[in-house]
């Protein structure tokens, strides 16, 4: 393998042997092409349906309080635990790293709006920015309460479509001012809910304005965030049990509430919602795995196909070569140092020219489920390693036999 | 030099066997030049190839240069082809991708001799043979009195003790056969051993010697007198 007379001698077999080098070539980078566009295509598939469902796979985990069930530490049970802003900075200084979006929310169940001669009941919530993402809230006019509404204490309010038909009709209510509970506020965006009517009937604001506006001090009513998603179910599920009770065994120690009181502390996910997600694309990376082994075992065969013609095409040769004194293994190695070359050689081009097709026409195709399609670097370099090995497995019976051939048979071949 | 002692050779076709030597002694001393001959079928080429180690026998013993010739190692027999025999074939049997110069080198390759070595000594054969000039050609650019040459060049090249020639004038006219013949003369007069199969009664009179087959057996042995092939040219 690593004598420098058998690269000579190879070298000059595969520069003198164009068309053979060629085809052998052409045919594995092709295989290899094919087989990275086909994961690159898979894993687009899935980024697409992922990206369809992935509301489905977010689990969101709300946490609420009430009261005391037990006595504890000499306080009487029936007291009323209440969060405040400080419950929140301690939820993101010891989770932060592991929740993805997060809003402590302040609500009013009911307050009355008015604009001209329109007025209706809404909930009003003070929320914080992620709070668009937490409930998957899409805008379709103006924008969402940003960082400077919440520093600033600004009386800019979001409202929900319902809100705007009720309110507004087809007025454009973008920098018009509604009286909220007698205090003017100015609209600067309006949001859909895919949770329909009920959930569009709010009037959001930031939580700072809220607390500061309707004498709130530094009450909230609840926590919300969400985990982001993981590699499989199982293991979104081990993390969300893990950090709940983490949260837990935190909260009711600064609250004092007892370890086993299950009615001061509530919290409550909806990771058993995100199975189905986790399911679906846990099937479509199987069928992807499944038809990429199908084609790198089609690949496979192929080159094991072209060993088998070039061993045959190379008979007379190898019979010259044992006439003048090759002993078997010196055929055998010829014929696969050769073969393995090329065939790493062309298996590496073809994945090239896979992962550069993909990374630049990649990015153009994103119809509604392929989305994003590419391929990892280190699958691509497998299956190529994979492919050369099982050539090189494949291609050494054909050359065995090529090599332990009678020469006087050999020779006789044209 | 080679020594034969009842050697047996038959042929399997589908369930009949073809029994084409049956019975062959014979030797070979160093020095000798000697023409095979008989008609069409008779087994020179299966003697040959026999010789050559490129066949097995069924039966009967070979010794090669004292050697015994009996069920080696692929791995042995291929280093006795190597270092002990150097064929010439009447199809010449080049690689067509390889060189004149490549080709007579290829012996030596596999005496793992280096490659700056290898070309001198493989150009000195080409020279030896008259084909300098054409050292860079392949064989599909050369004639075909030229690619015998370039076979004889690379049956010498490995220095084996016996050279083996089958048919090496049967597909060239006879004024190139001559030529061939004279530098086969000229390479016997230096001493090597060689054994040429033929069916032509000219060129077995350029030998020394001519053995005569029939129905698988030796019916004729005899010594005669060379005829130098340059007075034919
Ligand atoms: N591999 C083989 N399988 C079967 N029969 C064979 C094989 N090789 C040779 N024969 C048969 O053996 C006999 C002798 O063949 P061989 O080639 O030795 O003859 P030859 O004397 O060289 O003839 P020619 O002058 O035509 O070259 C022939 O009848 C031939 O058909
Ligand atoms: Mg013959």
């Amino acid at each position: 393998m690593f004598s420098l007379e058998r690269w000579l001698e190879v070298f000059e077999a595969i520069s003198k042997n164009k068309l053979r080098t060629f085809l052998t070539g052409f045919s594995v980078a092709t295989g290899i092409l094919i087989l990275v566009l086909l994961l690159g295509v898979g894993e687009g598939m899935k980024n697409g349906v992922e990206e369809q469902f992935q509301q489905d796979a977010t689990n969101r985990i709300s946490v609420y309080t009430g009261v005391t069930g037990v006595e504890y530490k000499g306080l009487n049970p029936g007291r009323r635990i209440q969060f405040k802003n400080q419950d929140y900075d301690l939820l993101v200084k010891n989770f932060g790293d592991e929740i993805e979006y997060k809003s402590s929310v302040y609500r009013i169940w009911t307050g009355l709006a008015s604009y001209k001669d329109k007025s209706g009941s809404y909930r009003l919530e003070g929320v914080l920015p992620d709070y668009q993402f937490l409930e998957n809230a899409g805008m379709i006019q103006g924008r969402f309460i940003n960082e400077e509404d919440q520093e600033a204490f600004t009386k800019n309010v979001v409202i929900g479509k319902k809100v705007r038909d009720e309110l507004f009709e087809d007025e454009n209510p973008l920098g018009k001012l509604i009286e909220v509970r007698d205090i003017n506020f100015k609209v600067v965006g309006v949001f859909q809910d895919p949770g329909g009517d009920r959930e569009e009937s709010k009037v959001l604001m930031s939580l700072a304005t809220m607390q500061r506006v309707f004498g709130a001090g530094q009450d909230i009513r609840n926590l919300s965030f969400t985990l982001p998603k993981e590699e499989s179910f199982d293991i979104a599920l081990k993390k969300s049990n893990a950090l709940i009770s983490k949260l837990e065994a935190m909260l009711k120690a600064k609250h004092t509430v007892s370890p086993i009181d299950n009615s001061a502390i509530n919290i409550s996910n909806s990771i058993e919602n995100s199975k189905r997600f986790y399911d679906l694309t846990a099937n479509i990376k199987l069928f992807f795995w499944l038809i990429g082994l199908a084609s790198l075992l089609a690949g496979i065969i192929g080159v094991s196909n072209i060993m088998l013609i070039i061993v045959k095409e190379r008979t007379k040769e190898i019979g010259i070569r044992k006439a003048l004194g090759a002993k078997p293994m010196s055929i055998v190695g010829m014929v696969l140092h050769e073969s393995i070359f090329v065939t790493a050689v062309s298996g590496f081009m073809g994945l090239i020219i896979g992962l550069v097709l993909l990374e630049f026409v990649g990015p153009m195709i994103n119809t509604e489920f392929i989305s994003n399609p590419e391929v990892s670097f280190n699958i691509a370099i497998s299956t190529v390693i994979v492919l050369v090995i099982a050539g090189a497995i494949a291609g050494f019976f054909p050359a065995w036999r090529g090599a332990k051939i009678k020469p006087i048979n050999a020779l006789r071949e044209e | 030099m080679i020594e034969i002692k009842d050697l047996h050779k038959s042929y399997k076709i589908g369930k009949n066997s073809l029994h084409v030597l049956k019975g062959i002694n014979f030797s070979v001393e160093e020095g000798e030049l000697v023409a095979i001959m008989g008609s069409s079928g008779s087994g020179k080429s299966t003697l040959l190839n026999i010789l050559g180690m490129l066949d097995e026998a069924d039966l009967g013993t070979y010794h090669l240069d004292g050697v015994e010739i009996k069920n080696l190692t692929e791995k042995t027999a291929a280093n006795y082809r190597n270092k002990f025999l150097g064929f010439i074939f009447q199809s010449f049997n080049l690689i067509n991708y390889k060189s004149a110069l490549d080709n007579v080198a290829l012996p030596l390759y596999y005496q793992n001799i280096n490659r700056k070595e290898r070309m001198e000594r493989a150009m000195s054969y080409l020279e030896k043979v008259g084909l300098a000039d054409w050292a860079k050609h392949l064989p599909n650019e050369l004639s075909g009195g030229q690619k015998q040459r370039v076979a004889i060049a690379r049956a010498l090249a490995g220095q084996p003790k016996v050279i083996l020639a089958d048919e090496l004038t049967g597909a060239l006219d006879s004024t190139t056969s001559y030529e061939i013949m004279n530098l086969i003369q000229e390479i016997n007069d230096e001493g090597k051993t060689i054994l040429v199969v033929t069916h032509e009664d000219d060129i077995a009179h350029m030998t020394k010697r001519i053995v005569n087959l029939k129905d698988g057996v030796i019916i004729d042995d005899r010594k005669v007198k060379q005829v130098k092939a340059l007075e034919n040219v």
